[in-house]
């Protein structure tokens, strides 16, 4: 009862004191009332977990997950090399390079692309996340079938926001440059790209959430014995949840963090975009 | 229509890259069933048996197209073995799911764009919460639903609202903010209650930008479902025939399974884009 008492005060206390920053806005009050709120829902779910006496093998209080976190480096760092630096990033790079290459060639036959816009956004809404099980057939279990089936869900997305990107340029930019005698490359280089990096940027962000997603489901259709995806389904089966929170914990953090990277380069590269000029 | 052209070149390439793929893929298995029966193959029975293996690493279209024909409409929709059967449980848990993120997404939508405190706090968690892979936690979650003795189709749902309500409180939010500064002098001079600048001016005003969202919405809650199915298969559905179909090397049924859900997804998408335009244009918003 006292867990429950104190988590619903604690809630009541950090809501009031966000409406209060809010209302005076306080410096720095842009990050601290996120924070805040984030710092009071752990703690709401820890008094919860505690005074409702849930069990553990329900949901773990945070502070059981955190002690996972810290006792378990070891074996979280294993998985995230094998999943993340093997899997996805490999799957990423090479999903995203093929699928932009692609949209240079198919960006010289108009043809082409007015097939292909239709085609390939009814592709990027399919769920390609059960290709797999056959990758995993075709490629065996180690990574390089998670990094297939990151390809194969990255690559119609980026296609398609490139070839959208590459047709951003308005008729008057490429008369000038037509004004200029420049060629298909000089336009290309100078023009066209410059102008589809807001596009290119955003295939680039929504790709990293798919590339987390393909490498960790493909491991539950078979994985060696490290891995993010193979340690969530049989630690599930253990019923060592702190453990699986924890590595969701790590799987949330990565994601964040590939997703900042690319926002990062993005804020440097299109600087001059008006969505990035606040 | 003058796309129609185009769009079918594009998909006879990708359907001639998959014949010339089968090809590729099956042959190493069709030379090895000859010479263990001490035969040689020339290259076109090579092809014939790539196109008819039972067990191909990638079956040719038209076998998927066949199984497909078979699981539909020659079995009754009743039974264990009908597509149709496995897709109207997937089906049934995507639109739970898709309700309920609707609801969440439209009510978070609403006490963003109202309360300050919220969307300043909220906001930058919701964005946060699509950077988790709830696809690859779904198996977790629904361990941990059934536990609760919650039904399995909630169990689905949940992951299916997870993934669907993100897309529409963002573009509700967009859409209930877009009315500019003089349509707001207008109600004000009018002198409109809040709930009334609401009803008359905000929502009708956010309708395009939700149905932009919903079609996005629907395609995500359709793979939460089929995601979430792959850890819940005892009650069938689409990811169930997904699952066992990679249990027992069944290629064409991993296939005809996937094939059906982007079916079921096109389904959606045309028909939410059918609805767009029949509401639109009896609000007189039609483009």
């Amino acid at each position: 009862m006292m867990w429950i008492a104190l988590a619903l005060i604690v809630w009541a206390a950090a809501f009031a004191l966000n409406v209060f920053l809010v209302r005076n806005k306080a410096p720095g009050v842009g990050y601290l009332v996120p924070v805040i709120f984030g710092l009071t829902l752990l703690f709401v779910w820890e008094g919860f977990v505690r005074g409702f006496g849930i069990s553990p093998v329900l949901l773990p209080p945070p502070s059981a997950i955190g002690a996972a976190l810290v006792s378990k480096t070891h074996i979280l760092w294993e998985d995230l090399v094998q999943t993340f630096f093997k899997g996805a990033l490999s799957g990423y790079i090479i999903g995203c390079g093929s699928a932009f290459v692609i949209a240079l060639l198919i960006d010289r036959s108009p043809f082409l692309q007015r097939g292909l816009l239709p085609v390939g956004n009814f592709i990027a809404a399919l769920p390609i996340v059960g290709l797999a099980p056959i990758m995993v057939m075709w490629f065996g279990f180690d990574w390089q079938s998670k990094a297939a089936v990151v390809v194969a869900m990255v690559f119609f997305p980026m296609l398609v926001n490139t070839v959208q990107g590459l047709q951003a340029t308005e008729a008057m930019q490429r008369d000038l440059m037509r004004t200029y005698a420049a060629s298909y490359w000089q336009t290309l280089v100078n023009l066209r790209l410059p102008a589809a990096m807001p596009f290119i940027f955003n295939g680039l962000k929504i790709a990293t959430t798919l590339a987390l997603i393909g490498a960790i489901v493909a491991e539950f259709f078979g994985s060696p014995i490290k891995g993010m995806g193979f340690r969530i389904s049989t630690e599930v089966g253990k019923l060592a949840l702190d453990m699986v929170w924890a590595e969701i914990t790590v799987a949330a953090l990565l994601g964040s963090a590939f997703y900042g990277t690319v926002a990062l380069f993005e804020k440097r590269m299109t600087f001059w975009h008006p969505s990035q000029r606040h | 229509m003058r796309n129609i052209l185009p769009i079918l070149t594009v998909v006879a390439v990708i359907v001639a890259l998959w014949y010339a793929l089968a090809v590729v893929l099956n042959a190493p298995w069709a030379y090895s069933k000859a010479e263990r029966a001490e035969q040689t193959l020339s290259f076109s029975e090579m092809v014939s048996d790539t196109m008819a293996q039972k067990k191909p690493r990638l079956p040719a279209p038209h076998q998927v197209a066949v199984e497909i024909w078979e699981t539909t409409a020659e079995k009754k929709i009743t039974s264990k073995r009908s597509l149709i059967y496995h897709g109207w449980i997937t089906l049934q848990a995507t639109l739970l799911g898709f309700a309920f993120g609707i609801a969440l997404g439209i009510g978070l939508a609403v006490a963003i764009v109202y309360f300050r405190v919220v969307d300043m706090s909220v906001m930058p968690w919701i964005i946060a919460s699509q950077t988790v892979p709830i696809l690859a936690i779904a198996p977790m979650i629904v361990v941990v639903l059934a536990a609760l003795q919650v039904d399995d189709i909630v169990a689905k749902g949940v992951i299916s609202m997870y993934l669907s309500f993100f897309p529409v409180v963002v573009g509700m939010v967009k859409g209930l903010r877009s009315p500019d500064g003089m349509l707001m002098d207008q109600m004000k001079t009018y002198s409109a209650s809040a709930s009334q600048t609401f009803w008359k001016l905000r929502l009708p005003n956010s309708v395009p930008y939700l149905f932009t969202s919903l079609k996005v919405g629907a395609a995500a809650s359709l793979v939460g479902a089929v995601v979430a199915e792959l850890s819940l298969s005892q009650n069938g559905g689409l990811g169930a025939r997904l699952l066992a179909g990679s249990y027992y090397g069944q290629t064409i049924q991993i296939w005809s399974a996937l094939l059906s859900a982007a079916t079921l997804a096109a389904l959606m998408v045309m028909s939410l884009g059918a609805l767009e335009k029949a509401t639109l244009k009896r609000m007189g918003m039609a483009a």
